[in-house]
Formats: C-alpha cells, structure tokens, sequence
C-alpha cells in the first residue's frame, strides 16, 4: 500500500515541477498580440463556450455499453483453464447477446460516419 | 529500509523513463532524417562536440524550461494549467507497474525489479492509460479555441472506440497465463513450446498481437492515427500551450509509445524472459547448458526486457514516418468494423482450441 502512495508521490511532485517551472524560471512579458487566440487570423468563435451539437454522443453510448462487456470478460478469462466447457458454454450465450447487439448496431449505421 | 529501496526503484525507473524519453526525440528525427534522406538535428554542441546530435533532446530541454509561463487571457486558467500535468501524471505512473526484471539478490534480500508488483497490474496500467483522456478534454475545454476543442473531440472519440478493442484483445491473452499480475504473466512465458519455441504470446496469440498492436498505435495518438493533434489541420488540443507546458504533452506522446512497448513486449515478447535461460543459466533444447552467476542473469533479464522495448519504440516511429493520416470515417470504421469483430473471433477461437487441446 505505501508502495502505490509512494509512487503517486512522487509522480505527482515531478508533474508540478514541471509545471510551475516555467512560471519561476522563464520572462514574463505580455503583448496584446501574444494574448489572441491562434486560430490562423480568423476571428475566434466566441467567449464563452455555448452547448454544442455533439457528434460523438452515440459513439460514447456504443463504448460505455461495450466496455462493461469488456469488464465482464475479464474474470471470466480468468478462471477460463480450470471451467474449460462450463465456461466456453456460459459465455457462448454470453457473447451471442453482445454479438446480436453488435449487428444490430452496425445494421442500424451506429458506426457509420459522415 | 524496504521504503528506501522502493525510492530507489522508483528514482531508477523515473531516470530510466525520462532519458528514454528525451532520447527518443532524437531517434524520432534522425530516424525521419534517414527516411526523408536529410541529415537531421545535428548542430547542438558542446565545446565543438556534436555527436551527431546526441546533445540536441538536452538543447530542448533547457530551452523549453526557460520559455515564458503563458496562459491566454480567455482561457481557464486552472483548467489550463491542470490538463499538461494530469495528461503527464497518468501516463508516467504506469511504468510503475512494468516488471522490468526477475527477483534481484543482495544480501540475503529478494528485490523485486517491478515497482509495484499488484495483482492486478495489467488492469492498473490499462486504467491509468484511459484515465489519460482527461487531459485531452479538458485542454482543449479549457483553451477556448475552436480548434483545440475539435481536437479534443476528435482525440475523446477516438481513444474511446479503441479502448473497447484495446480490452477486448487482451481477454485472449489471459485466457492463455490466468492471471492479471505482470510478473506472472512474465513467468508463465518461460516455459517452452514443443520443447524448443519460448511460449511468448506472439505464438500463442497472433491474432490478439495484432488487435493490441493497432489500438495501441490508435491510443497514442501518433501518425497514421493522428486525428487529434492533425499538423497540417487543426494543430490539435494543445494549439494554446507553450513552454514547458506543451512539452508535457509531448513528452506524453513519447511515454505512451514507451509503456505501449513496454506492454507489448510483457505481453507478447515474453518481457524480460531470454529465450532457453531459467535463473541458473541457459539450457539449450539440443542439450547444452551454460551455467550462469546470478548477477549475470539478472543483467541478461534486463538487457533483454531493453532490447525488446528499444526495437518497438524504434518500430512505432518507423510506422510513424511510413503511413498517411486516416480519414476519419476509416478511423471509426477500422475500429468499430475490423477490430472488434475480430478479437471477439479471437475470444471464441481461443477457446475452442484451448478446449481441444484438453
């Protein structure tokens, strides 16, 4: 346990100091044109960011559902060498759903993108 | 005494990690150099000693350390300042948990080389990996930039379809050694195949090699998947960092190509495992032995387990410079259509013949 404490430590106090070191060691020298947004001298959006249509919703909604399977595999594999045919059968049934729902979601375009 | 050599693993492994890193952006360009038929970073000396370049990742460094801490005044500035660490933090720990070697003895005392020898290591590495998303998002949220938050979308989406195939193909290969602890998974592909193969998981899991390979190629971000950050587009999430803050997310990207390797050689190249050596030496399959100190063989361990890393790191830079850039749909499509389905045939391939074959 003081080993993960130990590692977290000092991990974490290398990532702040490299953080902060520039702040301590570089100038400091501001200049409106420095403090535009680099967008390639186009005008930039907008100060606030306003909710935005989101593209990804559904492929977030396909890797939440998959990666819980994902999880469920894991103990199963686990025990797989000392279950052997129980396993194979329970899981047959298993991966029969999640395939099922797998070409329904590729039938249906989830995974088609524009 | 026991938390003063977990300090000096762990200052051993962070020494290990960071120069590795800093000489990785060197092999990165002269290796392009030698592709593109350039000379390469050359120029950095000191006192007239070039080395060809070999001074050149340290020039970086000290430049990038004394830049200017700017932070835009529309940005968020903790956010701002949280995403370079968080994205650094997360890929940084998991070498914690890579088994660089076999038990070490000194003195009557067994030093495990693996800093944190979990139970369930792999899951460890594979969380910590996905928790290094966060720093995507939120730099690019924070930055309040149009093009870093297309960046940071596009990175979100694409690690998330990944990941999935990143999990899935790793069932196979724990099916094959039961267990989650990397040491053990290591021990197992010890042993031999037909009395001469070494049972490394590239022959007993090609397939599963070839799924883990590509969505971890997916998951750092680099060229031929390098939707995110996308040059010579949208210059990606990190548009409005500088400094030494930029350099962490740089730094990143060559640490996620060094735990990819480090994991694909634990995995699948046996780790540190010398082909036909146990702990006391080498035993050949056509009957020769050569026997071994023990301090001998734990240098063999180490020098291989570096060998292995160094090869793939050298390999996923060669890839990087070789490939064009997906388009998008065929990113999603390679995911979603070509690797999932097939390490789910991977999965039941697996299981048959292991059923089979008792």
């Amino acid at each position: 346990m003081i080993e993960i404490f130990l590692v977290f430590v000092v991990f974490g106090l290398l990532g702040l100091v490299l953080i902060f070191m520039n702040r301590f060691l570089g100038p400091s020298r501001s200049n409106p044109n420095k403090e535009k947004p680099f967008e390639c001298g186009s005008p930039y959006l907008q100060k606030d960011i306003n909710p935005f249509p989101i593209k990804f919703y559904l492929v977030a909604f396909l890797f939440l559902l998959f990666d819980i399977e994902v999880a469920f595999f894991f103990p199963w594999a686990l025990v797989f060498k000392e279950m052997k045919v129980t396993a194979l059968v329970v899981m047959a049934a298993y991966l029969s759903v999640l395939v099922i729902g797998f070409v329904y979601a590729w039938k249906k375009g989830a995974f088609e993108w524009e | 005494m026991d938390i003063l050599i977990i300090v000096i693993k762990i200052v051993c492994a962070l020494v290990w990690f960071l120069t590795l890193t800093l000489y990785l952006t060197w092999l990165e360009r002269k290796e392009s150099a030698v592709i593109q038929d350039r000379i390469g970073a050359n120029r950095a000396n000191i006192f007239g000693l070039r080395l060809i370049g070999l001074f050149q990742p340290f020039a970086d460094a000290i430049k990038m350390i004394f830049k200017e801490d700017f932070v835009p005044p529309f940005a968020s500035k903790f956010l701002h300042t949280l995403a370079p660490f968080l994205s650094f933090f997360f890929v940084a720990v998991t070498i914690a948990a890579v088994p660089f070697g076999d038990r070490l003895e000194i003195g009557g005392r067994h030093i495990n080389l693996q800093i944190l020898d979990l139970n369930a290591g792999l899951l460890f590495i594979l969380a910590m990996l996905s928790l290094g998303i966060y720093g995507i998002i939120i730099s690019g949220w924070a930055s309040r930039n149009r093009f870093t938050l297309l960046g940071s979308m596009r990175g979100a989406a694409q690690l998330i379809s990944y990941e999935v195939a990143l999990g899935l193909s790793l069932i196979g290969v724990i099916m094959v050694y039961p267990s989650l602890r990397l040491q053990s998974i290591v021990a197992f592909q010890g042993e031999n195949l037909l009395g001469w193969i070494p049972k490394w998981g590239i022959f007993l899991q090609p397939f599963g090699f070839l799924v883990f390979f590509f969505a971890a190629l997916a998951e750092t971000k680099r060229v031929p998947f390098d939707l995110p950050e996308g040059e010579s587009e949208i210059i990606g999430f990190f548009t409005e960092y500088g400094g030494l803050k930029w350099g962490l997310f740089m730094m990143t990207d060559f640490m996620e190509i060094i735990v990819v390797s480090c994991l694909v050689t634990t995995l699948f190249f046996g780790g540190w495992q010398v082909p036909w050596m146990s702990a006391d030496g080498f035993h050949f399959p056509w009957g020769g032995t050569w026997l071994l100190p023990h301090g001998i063989v734990v240098l063999f361990q180490l020098l291989a387990f570096n060998l292995k890393v160094f090869f793939f790191c050298w390999l996923q830079i060669l890839i990087r410079w070789t490939y064009p850039r997906f388009r998008y749909d065929q990113l999603m499509d390679l995911g979603w259509k070509v690797l999932i389905p097939l390490s789910l045939i991977n999965i039941i391939g697996t299981g048959i013949v292991m059923g089979i074959l008792k």
